[in-house]
């Protein structure tokens, strides 16, 4: 495999297929990337609220089968495996977007995802902070959304960000898989060339190109949570 | 007006139940400095979050102004909250928040508009000493300061009553001097009452003019702290006047008779106080016990004296004592 790899045929047929197609492939996942963890976050932020909040002994206490109710669909979106999943949601996806393949349609499987996860990392987000600062707040006299909205929010800003970040990441190596039902982007060239035309350098510099980004995203996520936090003396 | 009637609270646990207060009566009157103090584990902190019900009383009544909160709405709560604010052990200040913010903070919970909180923000910053700490994040401030920003935070709502629960106890021992100074100023000037939860005597010494004493979740005693600290009745009481056990082998001589003299922030620190009694009033006193320490120039604590037997002796010596200024003399009675 290796030999073939290198020859000077390959290297010139993969620095054509790089110019032709890399750039666009690069923006769907970009795209498909930021658009599905956006819309994983509008899902995922109010119910990993409500995991910490409507605990027995959370600010918003919701009656126990509820809560029940929402950990088990949590834990059960998350443990179908995400190639089944993404054939699963085809008559939703075809609902939503018209279509069930193609890039815009790759979205749709990749919230259904993702949202779990993210009320998940939400939830582990929020269950950081000192309970000490929520019955400060009630002291206060502080309705149950204030402390949601003004307290148990921005408290957990930078913890949030670190966890968006885990997520984006995730996120971005799930656009990959979505090549299979025609999701286009950096997955779809290295399986295409790679897998199914037998072009290993094409996959190789797609592979090194998704690792790149996810460093990308990862740094530039760090960065962001450790200056928006007050607890660091900078 | 506080009153606490009949009040007790039980938590259910893994374990079984735990009462945790039983039976507690009270009445804190308008301007007190009241201190509630215990050991570990006797109730203060449940007792505390029950005045303004954050934990609801298992039994019994909390009344403020004859007003039963026991029996407000959630809503109706909160708006009592305005009046009735905390401060903690913990300062619990928005980490994230600047100081200005976090003074708004309850402001801001009341609907009261940004320039507005804003100014008054910066006047409450004033009046705790950190003028210049408006746009400093908590974590750039010291223990005391933060605590300070915290006690700000809690004036900011106009309250009638302030709530502070072992508010001194992470701080050293000049920072807490401090803040109680701060206390005792903002109880002088804004006519704030004052409820303080502690599990140091010093404390209560220092600032509170009456005090409870909470042990095994009832109250032991309760009373003026001079009275309390002169003559402590109950087991609970002698073991936070006298820590060490100490009184015990305080000798008692035929014939003599004994004075309890407690310093409350005398200005005697640079003075020998029994010395200059003997030389100016020719009293020789035999210390029997002697607790003291000094803040600033200021003594607190307590001492017994051994005086001689004649009664023109022992008023000489209590009206000498007391012409100091912030000394309580007391005579103690039977064996100490």
């Amino acid at each position: 495999m290796l030999d073939k790899m290198f020859t000077s045929e390959a290297i010139s047929e993969a620095l054509l297929i790089l110019k032709e197609e890399m750039p666009f492939a690069l923006w769907e996942t970009t795209y498909v990337t930021v658009l599905a963890t956006a819309f994983a976050i509008i899902l995922g932020l109010p119910l990993g609220i409500l995991l910490v909040a409507g605990e027995k002994d959370g600010v918003l206490p919701l009656p126990k089968g509820v809560m029940h109710v929402l950990n088990v669909v949590i834990n059960l979106l998350r443990s179908i495996p995400f190639l089944i999943l993404m054939i699963l949601v085809f008559p939703l996806t075809r609902l939503i977007v018209g279509t069930s393949v193609g890039t815009t349609a790759s979205i749709v499987p990749l919230v259904i995802a993702a949202f779990p996860f993210v009320a998940r990392l939400v939830e582990s987000s929020l269950r950081e902070l000192n309970p000490n600062i929520i019955e400060m707040a009630q002291s206060m006299g502080a309705s149950p959304m204030q402390i949601i909205v003004k307290v148990m929010l921005p408290e957990s800003i930078p913890s949030l960000i670190s966890n968006f970040t885990i997520a984006i990441t995730t996120i971005l190596g799930y656009t990959a898989m979505s090549g299979i039902i025609g999701g286009g982007g950096l997955g779809k060239i290295a399986i295409n060339y790679g897998y199914y035309r037998y072009k290993y350098l094409v996959m190789l510099i797609a592979v090194i190109i998704l690792i790149i980004l996810v460093q990308l995203f990862q740094s530039i996520g760090t960065k962001l949570a450790v200056k928006l936090d007050r607890r660091v003396k900078h | 007006m506080i009153e606490i009637k009949n009040l007790s609270k039980t938590f259910r646990t893994a374990g079984g139940t735990v009462e945790a207060l039983k039976n507690i009566s009270l009445t804190v009157n308008d301007g007190d400095i009241y201190g509630i103090i215990g050991m570990s584990g006797a109730g203060k902190s449940t007792l505390v979050r029950c005045i303004n019900m954050l934990e609801r009383p298992t039994e019994g009544a909390v009344l403020m102004d004859g007003q039963d909160l026991g029996a407000l709405t959630q809503k109706e709560l909160r708006g009592v909250r305005r009046d009735v604010t905390m401060i903690f052990q913990g300062f619990n200040l928005l980490m994230q928040k600047t100081c200005l913010r976090n003074i708004c903070f309850p402001l801001e919970l009341a609907g009261v508009k940004k320039a507005e909180a804003k100014k008054r923000a910066m006047e409450l910053l004033e009046i705790v000493g950190l003028p210049d700490k408006a746009e400093s994040y908590p974590a750039q401030l010291s223990g005391g300061q933060q605590q300070r920003i915290a006690i700000a935070r809690a004036l900011a709502t106009q309250p009638k009553v302030l709530l502070c629960d072992e508010a001194t106890s992470a701080l050293d021992p000049k920072t807490t001097h401090d803040i109680l100074e701060l206390l005792k100023d903002i109880n002088e000037r804004l006519g704030i009452t004052i409820i303080i939860i502690t599990h140091q005597m010093s404390v209560v010494e220092e600032i509170c003019n009456r005090v409870a004493i909470l042990d095994g979740g009832v109250v032991a005693e309760e009373g003026e702290v001079s009275a309390v600290f002169a003559d402590p009745q109950s087991d609970a009481a002698k073991r936070l006047v006298f820590p060490d056990g100490e009184e015990e082998v305080v000798p008692v001589h035929p014939g003599e008779r004994v004075l309890r003299v407690v310093f409350n922030g005398a200005m005697a620190a640079g003075a020998p106080l029994i010395t200059q009694m003997a030389i100016d009033e020719k009293i020789a006193a035999n210390i029997l016990y002697a607790s003291t320490k000094c803040l600033g120039d200021k003594v607190y604590g307590n001492m017994l004296l051994g005086l001689p037997e004649e009664e023109e002796t022992v008023q000489r010596a209590v009206k000498y004592l007391t012409e100091v200024g912030n000394v309580l003399v007391t005579e103690v009675t039977g064996n100490a």
